[in-house]
């Protein structure tokens, strides 16, 4: 299966590349668009803040390709700044414009409490998927960041996460799925879920 | 609801761990990545690896460890020791480390954190600081920690975290020398006044001998998150054991 890791010069390529070997399918980490062609399955990594994300994107020429690959139906992960930068708008620094694939806006904590949300939260699953099994209601993710989605259709939403609020910690609509969290640094349930993406990716393949 | 983090921390040298690790049932105490393996299976939430004989020619050696843990471990690791420029911290990330930790540079260089924090993100950026107790009251900053006692410098520590924090980085990693090693607790008041002082993460350190310490530095300290290092490599107290008694007290922590 081809397993398509984009690097777009930010962030935590080598372990989320880690987590899919891990998961028993060795993917390719690449800068290359055209890659994402005839990929079976792709990963947007990301840490770092909303603008830099997007401005990488655009310089490496990944948005309209990522667009066109989502739209084909082929199974998609986001992570973390790969969730936040499929919505419209993220208020990072200003306000960004971003994928425009998921409605809704990419807003901060403000609730006095400690920003960065960093360290392990529990997700409260709200609605069962596929990415989802094997793994249960209220495992702990390993977190780490100042904003956090806030989709315009609460229907995508599929795992929650109360940090002052409660927040969309986990989305999923058609192929798209995506966590505010880092699956690959969130030992056994983490890569659980790297293994459930692939399977989903397999199985969709097949159909 | 977002638990308290309990992190082991190692003291490493040339690519192996150095102090001694007396409890666990390992062929290779001194292999970081078996160490790592082990304690995340004791719960760890996070590891700390500091490079005690850090220099450029030794550089290698460590980039070659960090990637070994980094492809073996899937919870999240610092690297401390001998970072002193944007560059350095890129070699690390780059290797596989999910954060780093500057200590001296960041107070002989002043724009590193700033810096650092711009290109990688704070997420990335620890400022460990090392402060003893001064006589005229608070506490202040030493630089090169672990050489002799280290080298006083005229900063007060809370403020410098605050500095830190402002100028970008990600959580402050707070030991106080007083206690480093005494196993009697951790400093509550300078733990506290550094969590007061910044919106980001803190990380108490030095002092830890038992469980009612962590309980005392999450509580009366107002810590994220408790290191420690002998109490675990000893095997005075196992990891879970810590969490498990954390937890009878209603701090949450992951399980």
């Amino acid at each position: 299966m081809k397993v398509v890791v984009v690097d777009y010069g930010a962030g935590n390529l080598h372990s989320v590349s880690r987590a899919v070997v891990n998961a028993g399918t060795r993917p390719l980490v690449t800068s290359n668009p055209s890659y994402l062609d005839d990929a079976e399955a792709v990963i947007v990594p990301g840490v770092g803040a909303a603008a830099d994300t997007m401005s990488n994107l655009r310089a490496s020429g990944f948005v309209e390709p990522i667009h066109d690959y989502i739209s084909s139906g082929r199974p998609f992960l986001g992570v973390c700044m790969g969730q936040q930068a499929l919505f419209e708008v993220s208020e990072e620094g200003g306000e960004h414009e971003c994928l425009g694939i998921l409605p809704g806006r990419v807003v901060r904590f403000a609730n006095g409490l400690k920003v960065p949300h960093m360290g392990w939260n529990q997700v409260r699953i709200v609605k069962q998927h596929p990415i989802f099994e094997g793994v249960g209601d209220g495992s702990y993710f390993y977190f780490v960041h100042s904003y956090y989605p806030r989709p315009a259709d609460p229907e995508i939403v599929i795992g929650e996460t109360e940090y002052g609020v409660n927040f969309a910690s986990v989305i999923a609509r058609d192929n798209i799925v995506a966590t505010q969290f880092h699956p690959e640094k969130s030992g056994e349930a983490g890569l659980r879920m790297y293994a459930n993406f692939l399977k989903i990716a397999t199985t969709a393949g097949v159909s | 609801m977002l638990t308290k983090r309990i992190i082991p921390c190692f003291d490493v040298a040339d690519g192996r761990v150095v102090k001694g690790i007396r409890f666990l049932n390992l062929r290779d105490a001194g292999d970081p990545v078996e160490l790592a393996r082990a304690y995340n299976d004791e719960g760890a939430d996070e590891l700390v690896f500091l490079d005690i004989r850090a220099s450029p020619e030794r550089r290698d050696t460590a980039i070659d460890m960090v990637q070994r843990i980094a492809n073996e471990v899937f919870i999240p690791f610092t690297v401390g020791g001998g970072i002193r420029s944007p560059e350095d911290v890129r070699q690390m990330l780059e290797s596989g480390a999910d954060k780093v930790a500057i200590n001296t540079a960041a107070v002989e260089n002043a724009d590193l954190v700033r810096e650092a924090a711009e290109r990688f993100g704070s997420q990335c950026i620890v400022v460990a600081i090392d402060a003893k107790g001064s006589a005229a009251g608070g506490w202040q900053v030493h630089t090169y920690g672990g050489v002799g006692g280290g080298t006083p410098v005229e900063i007060d520590a809370v403020e410098w975290a605050g500095r830190c924090a402002e100028a970008g980085a990600g959580e402050i990693l707070i030991t106080c020398m007083d206690a480093d090693g005494t196993q009697e607790g951790y400093d509550l008041e300078l733990t506290r006044a550094v969590s007061e002082a910044v919106q980001v993460p803190v990380i108490a350190s030095g002092g830890a001998g038992k469980p009612e310490h962590m309980y005392e530095a999450f509580v009366n300290g107002k810590a994220d998150a408790a290191l420690a290092a002998s109490i675990f490599h000893f095997g005075t107290h196992r990891i879970r054991d810590v969490k498990q008694y954390l937890a009878e007290r209603d701090i949450p922590v992951r399980l």
